[in-house]
């Protein structure tokens, strides 16, 4: 059993989960994710690392609600405790002196690319961040993210950041303006780190993308997260999350995401009726 | 790999020791052994193949008391039981079958766990048929063996049942420490071996429930969770500790464990890396390896959804492609969760099936359906990239491979279609790669399978032990739990070999 020590909504269906975890504390590197059970009859769901405090012990995560896990998740507060909370696990993100980096994040994804953002500065890189949102609401982390960003930009669909658009093309353009750009880094939903990897293949520049497939046990024991890599199979588990986004068998991804669309709908069904009738 | 050809000399002691008895003897005396041969092998009940592959309860009900008091009476007691020698971790088999004969059954119970941590489970899933009991000299002389594995099961069950489970006094602790990472079949049996011998021991394991195989792969109409939970139970009450959600490697490495006071270790990580068949079309919808679907359903308990969370994909028309136990235990499964027509589509024919016999014949009467010499070449999807059809060629069996087993050649022009909605990949497994990843002076196999020297199951690295899948690459339950014997009796060695060490150094600081 692991603790809670913090649940907070940060925006509309985005919700940060704290927890007292010395041991993954410790270990945890940007860019890996831990598996957690909300309850006994729970999903294992993996969630990125947004950020951990070694000293205290506490790991922080950033998640979206989906289904009825998130759900559940979402609902749990500081003091509860969850069954299960393990990690860390996958590869860490490769985080060296790459020259200018952008870094792109959106949904539970702005969270996610900070820690990464902040090695990256770290190692002395320029970091671009650019985040995109649904509407001005939706931001949440701007001042930690601007803290570890020398440029800092937000893309949204409505007017607030003077910047009404979607991620591709602001990202196309500042592709365009700066010198060099040396490497893309992009967490967040399929949808969005799919764009933005097809915004910089023209152009040929390294795009590392943090896969989110569904997975099971996140150890390499299932192979539900299996991803097809340049003609090859991989785990997203054990030989990801990050992988080149060029390489990506995107359309795979994407229908392999709803393999359980329906199921989704009952069991978030069936779980509002029990709870809320 | 070596066989045990040869009882260590200790066993064969023992061994000659309880035979010697005098209750022996007159017991031997009592039946003449030519009785003793008419007697006819007692069935254990089973429940009807159409109720049965309804839900997910016991197929198998055991043997009542008074039919395993017959079915011992068939037990010769040998002077040289080679039935002993047949089996893996080397149960005193005669002493305990006795001991079930005379109605000392809480005697028999701790005759089989001096050697045997989990004689419930290995009652219900060892492959007998081709250990104690392919060996046994009422085999030979009448062809029909003692049945050693039910009268286990018998055992342990009534230990368990009637509420007298004994927990051995354990020696003095030794103070010294042992990390066993995994929680299966290997792990397990190490921790009970060695925590009898007075060792702290600890397990680590990834999953949020003990029992790595035994709890997500073997389905609960095999081996009840229930079963297991007693086993786990019985080893926390020996003073076993569990660290449940730790995976060695990633939460922690080997040189942390061993900075945080871990003396020795046991890796039976297992062989969780399943393999697919790299062909087209692999990655559809409703394509799964017999690990992630046999996990969906054991342990994340698909079967209840959605009261449980995870779902699992119901298939119409399944088909799993294998030949052993876990391609039965999937095509049982799917049957249960409501498949119309569950098939097993193996390449090669019936003979050289690995699966056990019972579960072959247990299948067989659940209707399943069987194609032999058959293998995909191409999975075909249809609507939102779900799997709809298999495209499949004939085979025939050409040259024995390394196997022993003929080698399936395709016939050219034999392919034809075979309509699918859920496919399970049972063609095995490859051991897990976390640790050796994660420990690069680890030596492993061109499989990566971890290497050991097979006399003591030592690793390259000094106190650091293997055992079970993670050196055999997928194989069963009981020869995990050999290994873990061997492992364990020389951890034993090792940790009092270090313990001595550890007092001659701080004898001399303390001077």
């Amino acid at each position: 059993m692991a603790k809670i020590l913090q649940r907070e909504r940060l925006v509309p269906n985005i919700h940060l989960i704290e927890i007292h975890s010395p041991e993954i504390a410790r270990k945890c590197q940007p860019g890996q994710f831990v598996i957690v059970m909300p309850d006994e009859k729970g999903e294992r769901i993996p969630l990125t690392i947004a950020d951990w405090n070694r000293d205290k012990g506490t790991v922080t995560s950033v998640f979206m609600v989906v289904g009825t896990s998130t759900h559940k998740l979402s609902l749990l507060k500081a003091g509860d405790e969850v069954p299960v909370f393990v990690g860390p696990l996958g590869r860490p993100s490769k985080i060296e002196k790459f020259g200018t980096v952008l870094c792109a994040g959106g949904c539970f994804g702005i969270a996610a690319i900070y820690p990464i953002a902040r090695a990256l500065k770290e190692a002395g890189n320029k970091v671009i961040t650019l985040l995109d949102v649904k509407a001005n609401y939706l931001l949440y982390w701007e001042d930690r993210l601007k803290a570890v960003s020398d440029k800092f930009v937000v893309s949204s669909r409505d007017s607030f950041f003077n910047c009404k658009d979607y991620i591709p093309r602001v990202l196309g353009d500042i592709l365009k303006k700066e010198k060099k750009v040396d490497r893309v880094i992009s967490v967040g939903c399929t949808y969005l780190i799919y764009t933005c990897s097809e915004a910089t293949r023209p152009k040929g520049i390294r795009t590392i993308v943090s896969l989110n497939p569904i997975m099971v046990d996140g150890t390499g024991m299932c192979g539900a997260c299996r991803v097809t890599i340049g003609g090859k199979t991989k785990f997203a588990c054990v030989d990801g999350p990050d992988f080149d986004g060029h390489q990506v068998d995107w359309e795979e991804l994407f229908t392999r995401r709803k393999s359980y669309f329906e199921d989704e709908i009952d069991s978030l069904n069936y779980w509002e009726k029990i709870n809320f009738p | 790999m070596a066989d045990k050809k040869e009882l260590a000399p200790e066993l064969k002691e023992m061994l000659k020791e309880e035979y010697s008895q005098e209750w022996r003897k007159e017991l031997r005396k009592s039946i003449p052994a030519k009785e003793r041969m008419k007697i006819s092998r007692k069935k254990m009940p089973e429940r009807s193949p159409e109720v049965r592959n309804q839900d997910f309860n016991e197929v198998n009900l055991g043997l009542p008391a008074q039919l395993a008091r017959e079915e011992a009476k068939r037990c010769l007691d040998c002077a040289n039981p080679q039935c002993v020698l047949g089996c893996p971790v080397g149960i005193d088999i005669p002493s305990f079958i006795k001991l079930i004969e005379i109605g000392d059954f809480t005697k028999s119970v701790r005759k089989l766990k001096e050697t045997n941590s989990l004689p419930s489970i290995c009652g219900r899933v060892c492959p007998q048929e081709v250990q104690c009991e392919e060996v046994c000299n009422l085999k030979k002389a009448t062809g029909v063996p003692v049945a050693i594995g039910n009268l286990e099961r018998f055992a342990a069950d009534y230990e368990r049942e009637n509420g007298e489970v004994f927990i051995p006094k354990l020696p003095p602790s030794t103070g010294q420490k042992a990390a066993i990472i995994g929680a299966g079949p290997a792990g397990l049996t190490v921790a009970g071996d060695l925590a009898r011998k007075g060792h702290q021991c600890t397990i680590f394991e990834a999953l949020h429930v003990a029992g790595g195989v035994l709890v997500y792969g073997i389905p609960e109409f095999r081996l009840p969770k229930k079963i297991l939970e007693a086993e786990v139970d019985y080893l926390r009450q020996m003073g076993v500790g569990f660290k449940m959600n730790y995976v060695v490697g990633m939460t922690a490495s080997l040189e942390d464990l061993k900075k945080a006071g871990y003396d020795a270790f046991f890796i039976g990580t297992g062989a969780g890396l399943p393999n697919f068949m790299r062909i087209p079309g692999e990655n559809l919808i409703g394509i799964y390896s017999a690990n992630e679907y046999l996990t969906r359903v054991n342990l994340m308990r698909a079967y209840d959804f959605p009261e449980y969370d995870t779902p699992v994909y119901l298939g119409k028309r399944a088909v799993v492609l294998g030949g052993g136990n876990v391609a039965m235990d999937s095509v049982r499964t799917a049957k249960r969760l409501g498949a119309e027509k569950a098939t097993i589509v193996y390449r090669r024919s019936r003979k050289e099936m690995p699966a056990r016999t019972e579960e072959i014949h247990h299948a067989e009467e659940e209707g399943i359906e069987f194609h032999f010499l058959t293998t995909p070449i191409k999975f075909i999807g249809g609507e939102n990239g779900k799997v709809k059809a298999m495209e499949c060629i004939q085979m025939e069996l050409g040259e024995p491979d390394e196997s022993g087993r003929r080698r399936p050649v395709p016939i050219p022009g034999s392919e034809f279609i075979m309509e699918v909605d859920l496919v399970v990949v049972a063609i095995g497994n490859s051991p897990n790669p976390l640790i050796p990843q994660t420990n690069p002076e680890l030596k492993v196999g061109k499989w990566g399978n971890v290497e050991v020297d097979w006399d003591t199951m030592a690793t390259s690295i000094p106190g650091v032990y293997a055992g079970g899948d993670i050196i055999r690459g997928g194989a069963t339950v009981i020869l995990a739990m050999g290994d873990a014997r061997v492992a364990a009796r020389e951890m034993d060695r090792y940790l009092n070999a270090l313990k001595r060490t550890k007092g001659k150094k701080k004898k001399k600081e303390t001077r």
